[in-house]
């Protein structure tokens, strides 16, 4: 039961209410607030990209089904899987905190990082693939004629797929830092049922970086799926 | 086991503990949401695919946004927060398009 483990906190973790607050409360509540501010840039962000993929894609229908099947839609599928159980085991971490359960707090944050290091895995194979199949921006890629007279618009398409596939790993590596300092802190007991809104702002990040990758699963890999699965 | 109660309630609805059972059972939508995704996409519908692919991915990411974000459970504050950034997203596209669709290419 959480009430015996809540019994062997160290003195005084109800966090401070600085001056400028009413109550601990209205102070967490601007934390979260000041979190999902950080989260509308990343969405801005991400939209700029998403927006630039709708317009090539209305222009160029038939290159972006080509090129779009040239992935791996298995091992997208697989890391959407893979994902999805690191944000469950996201919220579980931040569930067993607000519980009290420290041991529990802990293997949940190794879990997401094991998960989150298996996508980054998943996708270092996958990269490595594009670029012996010259499909990689650069000079691979500007050499490779694969794709007929669609050439040129599938080169886009590579170019979008990248850069957004890029920007997300980013966000994953990111992600395993802010994770290994919610380790260390973990292992000291750190988040408490008092304290956890920390933990809780390293969630919304965690789950954002999934959201995106939700969108960028179908839109990517699965385009030319209809005319052959299994690339 | 802690219920869906505030345990601490000193200090309102800000720690709101769901219970175990809604996690594994976004967790299982989501997976559902991934099959779907996938076979829908096996199938030609045309320009159906898109929308398809779109809502799916959508109804996905309102489960991850509600539930695991806990966004259901804060304040109209965060709503509109979260809300927000999706909002100027769908203006940006919206408007594009609706340029890109009223040009003779």
């Amino acid at each position: 039961m959480s009430a015996d483990h809540a019994h062997a906190l160290p003195a005084g973790v109800r966090p401070p209410t600085y001056h400028h607050f009413e109550d601990l409360a209205q102070q967490e509540e601007s934390e979260k607030l000041g979190m999902w501010a950080f989260l509308i840039t990343e969405v801005m962000f991400f939209g700029a990209l998403f927006t630039a993929y709708t317009v090539y894609r209305n222009l160029y229908p038939e290159a972006f089904m080509d090129a779009s099947s040239k992935l791996n839609w298995k091992l997208g599928a697989v890391n959407t899987l893979v994902l999805i159980v690191s944000s469950l085991t996201m919220a579980l971490a931040i569930r067993a905190a607000q519980t009290g359960k420290y041991s529990q707090v802990i293997w949940q944050t190794v879990a997401t990082m094991i998960f989150g290091a298996t996508f980054l895995v998943v996708k270092y194979f996958e990269y490595m693939h594009k670029y012996h199949d010259g499909l990689m921006p650069g000079p691979t890629l500007f050499f490779t004629d694969v794709f007929g007279e669609h050439t040129p618009q599938a080169r886009i398409f590579f170019s979008i797929y990248f850069a957004m596939t890029g920007l997300h790993a980013f966000h994953m590596v990111v992600g395993l830092g802010i994770l290994t300092w919610v380790l260390i802190k973990a292992r000291k007991r750190y988040f408490t049922p008092d304290r956890y809104l920390a933990l809780e702002n390293v969630g919304l990040y965690w789950h954002f970086v999934d959201l995106v990758w939700i969108f960028l699963f179908p839109m990517l890999y699965l385009l030319g799926a209809h005319y052959g699965l299994g690339h | 086991m802690a219920s869906g109660t505030d345990p601490h309630g000193s200090h309102g609805g800000e720690h709101h503990i769901l219970p175990l059972g809604v996690y594994w059972a976004v967790f299982l939508a989501l997976v559902v949401g991934t099959i779907l995704t996938v076979w829908s996409a096996t199938i030609d519908l045309g320009r159906l695919n898109v929308i398809v692919a779109l809502l799916i991915a959508s109804v996905k990411a309102a489960l991850v946004i509600l539930y695991f974000m806990h966004v259901k459970y804060s304040s109209r504050m965060v709503w509109i927060f979260a809300a927000a950034g999706f909002f100027w997203v769908a203006i940006m596209i919206l408007f594009t398009m609706a340029d890109f669709a009223s040009r003779s290419w």
